[in-house]
C-alpha cells in the first residue's frame, strides 16, 4: 500500500521536484500543472478534514483553567469504568467471533467448500442489514418468551456481545479468509497430517502461527468498531457502553464531551496504527466501516 | 537514405545511466530489432523514439524532423506494448480505430480503415469482441492493428511476443515480419529472445548494460561477433581456454591438444586466452584435410528434436558442445565412447578479455 | 479391515461439525431477528396474513421520513464520491510524495470509522451555535450562520456535512485500488495513438473506473441510508430519517402497530439489498476489465 518515504519535505515545491525528477514519464510541464491541482486538493481535503478536530481540541481548551474539561473526565470513574467496559466487551466479541470464524473458515476451506458462498453471504449480510434493524430484531426476538435475555443485566450483555459478533463477521471473515489463502491451508495441513499431526495440534501450532497477522487485524478492527458503537448498546440499554456514555455527557456537559471526543478520535487512530504496523507488507488491507 | 536517426542519445536516471551513448541510423522501411539481456537499456531507448521518456543528451530525428522533445502524442509513432495494453473498456474495433478517432477522422473512413486492418491481421471476425474476450495471441494482433491504423512513420514493439505461448509465439512473428514487409514500414523491435532477433531483422543492436555491444545484419553478428558479450550473448557458445603456443601461426594448445587458427594472435607466447566456437562449426570424425582435429570421450548427449547435442570432454574441466542434425540413420554415440571430432580453423574466435568497444566506429550507415 | 470403511464413512459426518457451530450462532443472532421483522412486517395485530402494513408505510410522516433518509443518501454519496475521488486521484496521480499518499490512506481509515456520537460532536464543536467556525465568523466578520444564511447544524444540510466526514474516505479507501488498476500503459498507448490528456481520460480512463466509481458511490448511498447515531445524537431526532424513526419504533410501538414498524424495517433492507446487489455487479464488471 505504501510507496514509502520518496522525498523531504522542503514544502511544497522542494518536494514535487525530488518527487518527479526519477520517475519516469511524459512531460514535466504537463506534470507540475496536475499536482499543482493534486497540492490544492489535498489542502483543502486536509482542511476540511483536520477541522472539527481543531475546533474540537479548542473547545475541550475553553474552560478556565485549558486543562479543566480533562482534568474532569479523568476524575469521573464512569470515564474509565465505560472504557474498561467497552474493552472488555470488545475482547469478549473478539474470542468469540474468532472460536465461531476461525474454525469454521477453516473447514469450509478444507472440508467444505461447497459451503463457501452460504457462508460468505451470512458474513455479508451485517453490510446489508443497518445496526438500528438487527437490534430491532433482537430485542423483539429475545424481550419475550421463551428467551427472556433483555430483563437481565447478564442477559442483554450476551445480546449486545451477540450483535457485536454478526456486526465483526464480515471483517473477521474476510481477514482470516484471506489469511487462509495466502498460506495454502490444504498443503500445510496434509504437510502436518503426514508427519503425524492431530488436528488439536495443526490448528493451534502449524495454522495459528501463520494466521497471527490476519487475526490481529481484524481483531484490531473488532475492537476499533466495538469501542465506538452508540446505536445498538443504546436500545439495549448499556448505558456503560463509551459511545452511550458520550452521547449522554453530550447532554450534560458542557465542554467535557469535547475532550472524550478527542480521546475517542484519538483510540480509533490508535487502533488504526496498530492495525497498519500488523497489515505492513500483506497485500489485503481490510476494509472498515464502523457504526454509523 | 536515413530516416530515424539517433545521435549521441543519453538517458540518465538520477546516478543511474540506462542509455549511454547510442547512435543509430536506421533507413526507410528497415526492420531494426534491439538485443540484449533485461536492464541493457533497449526498452529505454524504445520509449525515447516514443516520446515517454525525455532523453539526457542527444537527438533523435524523424524524417529530418527534430522529434527529441515533441509530446508523444504529437509523433506520429505507433507502439506495440508487452502487455498489449488494450483499452478494455473498447471492442476490438474501436481499439483499433482509437488513433483515428482522436484525430477526428470521419466515420465512415474510420470503419473502412478498421476493417482493412483487421483482414491483415486476420481478425475481422472479432470485430464487436471485447479484449477479454480474446485469447492473448489475439489481442496483441489487435494491438498491432490499432498501432498500425493511424499510419504511423515508425512501428515500436516492446517485446510484444514474450507473453505469449512458444507456438503462437513463432506463428506471430512471422506475421508480423509478413505485415512489415507489405507495409514497408521502419520498424524497431526490442526484445531479449536472440533467435527473435536474428530471425526478424535486417539488422541487429546488441546492447548490454545502456551500451551499443555491435550493431550489424544477424549474420554479421552471429558469426563475426565483435565483442565477448555478443559472441556468448548470440547463439550458443563453447568458450575454450587455450595456451598460445606460436602467435604469428596461430598455433594453440586447447586441453593439451594443438590446434590451429586461421588468424595470428597477437598475444605473447605461454599466454592463455579464450576461444569461442559455435556448436555447428563441429563436426563428429576427422573432417577434410586441414580441419582441427580433437579427442576426447562423451559425457552428454541431448536430444533437443531436430537436432542432438553432444557434449565431449577433451581435457578435465574443458567441454566442447557439438550439434548433429537429426536424421532416422543416425547412430548416437554412447556415454564415455572414446570419439574424435574436428572443426576448421576458421571455425574459432578468440575473444578478447575486456571488449573495448568504440561505438562511435560501430555506426553503420546505410 | 472391515473397520476402515467404517472410519472412512465416519469422517464426512465430522467435517460438518466444524462449520455447525457458525450456523448456529447465525441463527440465533442474524436469522431468528431478521425472520421476526420479516414475517411480522407480514401480520396484522391479530397475527392475520397482510399486506396492509406496506401500504401503510405511504400514510402519516413515514414517506417523510424516507425520503429525507433518501435525500441525504444521495447527497452525501454523490458529494463524498466526486470529493473521494478528486483526493483520490490527488494523492494517487497527482505526482505528489508517496509519503502524503500513506498518511492519507491511514488517516482516512480512521476517519470513515470516526462516525457516531463523537464525530456528530465534534461537528457541533465546529459549526453548531457555539462551534469555532461559527465564533470565528460572527467575531470577524459579524456573520451569524443562522441569522444571515439560514443555516443550522441541527439540519437536512447538517446532517450532510456530518456524513460527508465519513463518506468523503470511504469513496477514497475504496476508489484507490481502482485508481490503482490504471495501468501506466492505457495512458501511454493512449498518448502515442495521439491522444490528449483529455480524450483519454474521456474516452479510456474514466469509461474503466465508471463502474468503481458508480458501484461505490451506491455503496455510500446504502451506508447512509443506515447510519442512525450520528443524526440523532446531532438532532435528538427532531429530522425525520428512515433510522429515526426505526428507532422510535423499538422504543415504543409509537405507531401502535408494531407490524408496521417491522414493514418499514424491511422497506429499508430492500432499498439495502438492492444498493450492495448493484455494487457488487458494478465491481465484478470493473474487475473483468482490470483482469483482462
Amino acid at each position: 500500500m505504501s510507496t514509502g518515504w520518496s522525498g523531504p519535505p522542503f514544502g511544497p515545491i522542494g518536494v514535487m521536484r525530488s518527487w518527479l525528477k526519477p520517475r519516469p514519464g511524459s512531460g514535466d510541464r504537463k506534470r507540475r500543472r496536475s499536482s499543482l491541482v493534486a497540492w490544492v486538493i489535498l489542502i483543502l481535503g486536509v482542511f476540511y478534514f483536520l477541522l472539527p478536530l481543531v475546533a474540537t481540541l479548542e473547545f475541550s481548551l475553553r474552560p478556565k483553567p485549558t486543562t479543566l474539561a480533562y482534568t474532569n473526565v479523568l476524575a469521573d470513574p464512569k470515564f474509565g469504568g465505560s472504557l474498561l467496559y467497552s474493552f472488555t466487551i470488545g475482547i469478549i466479541t473478539i474470542i468469540v467471533s474468532l472460536s465461531i470464524i476461525l474454525p469454521t473458515a477453516f473447514w469450509v476451506r478444507l472440508k467444505v467448500p461447497r459451503l463457501r458462498p452460504v457462508v460468505e453471504f451470512v458474513t455479508l449480510v451485517p453490510f446489508i442489514i443497518p445496526a438500528v434493524i438487527l437490534v430491532f430484531g433482537i430485542i423483539r426476538v429475545y424481550s419475550r418468551k421463551p428467551f427472556v435475555f433483555t430483563a437481565t443485566e447478564f442477559g442483554s450483555d450476551a445480546l449486545l456481545v451477540a450483535a457485536y459478533v454478526v456486526l465483526s463477521f464480515p471483517y473477521m471473515y474476510r481477514a482470516v479468509d484471506t489469511g487462509l489463502a495466502s498460506i495454502d491451508v490444504r498443503s500445510l495441513t496434509e504437510a502436518a497430517q503426514s508427519l503425524g499431526a492431530g488436528w488439536t495440534r495443526i490448528i493451534l501450532r502449524v495454522i495459528l502461527p501463520n494466521l497471527r497477522t490476519a487475526l490481529l487485524s481484524g481483531a484490531f478492527l473488532t475492537l476499533a468498531i466495538v469501542i465506538g458503537e452508540y446505536t445498538i448498546a443504546s436500545f439495549l440499554a448499556r448505558n456503560d457502553q463509551f459511545g452511550v456514555y458520550l452521547s449522554l455527557l453530550g447532554q450534560n456537559k458542557a465542554f467535557e464531551p469535547a475532550a472524550v471526543s478527542l480521546i475517542s478520535f484519538g483510540l480509533t487512530w490508535l487502533a488504526m496504527i496498530v492495525i497498519a504496523l500488523i497489515g505492513r507488507g500483506t497485500r489485503d488491507r481490510i476494509q472498515i466501516t464502523g457504526a454509523r | 537514405m536515413s530516416f530515424l536517426e539517433l545521435t549521441g542519445v543519453q538517458k540518465h536516471f538520477g546516478l543511474t545511466v540506462a542509455v549511454e551513448n547510442f547512435n543509430l541510423v536506421a533507413g526507410r522501411g528497415e526492420f531494426v530489432s534491439f538485443l540484449g539481456p533485461s536492464g541493457c537499456g533497449k526498452t529505454t531507448t524504445l520509449r525515447m523514439i516514443a516520446g515517454f521518456e525525455t532523453p539526457t543528451a542527444g537527438t533523435i530525428l524523424l524524417d529530418g524532423a527534430d522529434i527529441t522533445y515533441r509530446p508523444p502524442n504529437q509523433r506520429n509513432v505507433g507502439m506495440v506494448f508487452q502487455s498489449y495494453a488494450l483499452f478494455p473498456n473498447m471492442s476490438v474495433g474501436d481499439n483499433v480505430g482509437f488513433g483515428l478517432r482522436v484525430r477526428k477522422r470521419p466515420a465512415d473512413q474510420i470503419r473502412k480503415r478498421v476493417q482493412e486492418l483487421l483482414e491483415l491481421v486476420h481478425l475481422s471476425d472479432k470485430l464487436a469482441r471485447y479484449p477479454y474476450q480474446l485469447s492473448g495471441g489475439q489481442q496483441q494482433r489487435v494491438a498491432l492493428a490499432r498501432a498500425l491504423a493511424f499510419e504511423p512513420q515508425v512501428l515500436l514493439l516492446d517485446e510484444p511476443l514474450s507473453a505469449l505461448d512458444a507456438k503462437i509465439r513463432v506463428t506471430l512473428r512471422h506475421e508480423i515480419r509478413a505485415i512489415q514487409r507489405q507495409l514497408g514500414i521502419t520498424t524497431v523491435y526490442v526484445t531479449h529472445d536472440q533467435e527473435e532477433a536474428l530471425s526478424l531483422s535486417d539488422r541487429v543492436v546488441v546492447m548490454s548494460e545502456g551500451r551499443i555491444e555491435q550493431i550489424g545484419t544477424p549474420f554479421e553478428v552471429y558469426n563475426f561477433p565483435t565483442t565477448g558479450f555478443v559472441a556468448s550473448f548470440v547463439g550458443t557458445l563453447n568458450v575454450l581456454p587455450a595456451l598460445v603456443v606460436d602467435p604469428g601461426a596461430g598455433r594453440l594448445s586447447v586441453g593439451g591438444q594443438q590446434i590451429r587458427i586461421s588468424r595470428p594472435v597477437s598475444a605473447r607466447t605461454g599466454s592463455t586466452l579464450s576461444l569461442a566456437l559455435r556448436p555447428e562449426m563441429v563436426s563428429i570424425g576427422e573432417g577434410p584435410a586441414g580441419s582441427n582435429v580433437v579427442r576426447g570421450s562423451v559425457v552428454d548427449v541431448s536430444f533437443l528434436g531436430s537436432i542432438v547435442r553432444i557434449r565431449i570432454g577433451i581435457a578435465e574441466g574443458v567441454n566442447v558442445t557439438l550439434d548433429v542434425f537429426n536424421e532416422p540413420t543416425l547412430i548416437l554415440p554412447k556415454l564415455e565412447e572414446a570419439i574424435t571430432i574436428s572443426f576448421p580453423a576458421e571455425g574459432p574466435l578468440v575473444l578478447e578479455s575486456v571488449p573495448v568497444i568504440d561505438t562511435d566506429a560501430l555506426v553503420a550507415e546505410v | 479391515m472391515t473397520a476402515l470403511p467404517l472410519r472412512v464413512r465416519r469422517r464426512p459426518t465430522f467435517s460438518w461439525v466444524g462449520v455447525v457451530p457458525f450456523f448456529l450462532f447465525a441463527i440465533a443472532a442474524l436469522g431468528l431477528p431478521l425472520g421476526f421483522l420479516v414475517i411480522g412486517s407480514f401480520q396484522d395485530r391479530e397475527g392475520n396474513l397482510t399486506l396492509q402494513n406496506f401500504s401503510d408505510l405511504t400514510t402519516g410522516t413515514i414517506p417523510i421520513a424516507f425520503m429525507n433518509s433518501i435525500e441525504v443518501s444521495i447527497v452525501t454519496a454523490l458529494l463524498g464520491g466526486i470529493l473521494g475521488f478528486l483526493l483520490a486521484w490527488a494523492v494517487i496521480m497527482g505526482g505528489l510524495p508517496g509519503w502524503i499518499r500513506s498518511a492519507v490512506m491511514t488517516f482516512s481509515g480512521v476517519a470513515s470509522n470516526f462516525a457516531g456520537v463523537p464525530l456528530a460532536l465534534a461537528f457541533v464543536f465546529t459549526i453548531g451555535n457555539l462551534g469555532l467556525v461559527t465564533k470565528f465568523l460572527f467575531e470577524t466578520f459579524g456573520l451569524s450562520l443562522r441569522r444571515d444564511l439560514g443555516f443550522t447544524i441541527y439540519s437536512k444540510t447538517g446532517i450532510e456535512i456530518v456524513y460527508l466526514y465519513f463518506q468523503f474516505p470511504l469513496m477514497l479507501l475504496i476508489i484507490a485500488p481502482a485508481l490503482d488498476g490504471l495501468r501506466r500503459e492505457w495512458r501511454e498507448a493512449a498518448e502515442n495513438l495521439g491522444a490528449s490528456a483529455f480524450q483519454y481520460w474521456r474516452h479510456v480512463a474514466f469509461p474503466i473506473l465508471a463502474p468503481s466509481i458508480l458501484g461505490t458511490m451506491i455503496l455510500l448511498f446504502g451506508n447512509s441510508l443506515g447510519a442512525q447515531a450520528t443524526a440523532f445524537q446531532l438532532t435528538g431526532g427532531t429530522i425525520e430519517l428512515a433510522t429515526i424513526a426505526i428507532g422510535r419504533q423499538i422504543r415504543g410501538d409509537v405507531l401502535r402497530n408494531p407490524g408496521l414498524g417491522y414493514a418499514m424495517a424491511m422497506g429499508l433492507v430492500v432499498i439495502m439489498a438492492f444498493s450492495i446487489t448493484v455494487y457488487t455487479l458494478l465491481q465484478r464488471r470493473s474487475e473483468r476489465w482490470l483482469r483482462s
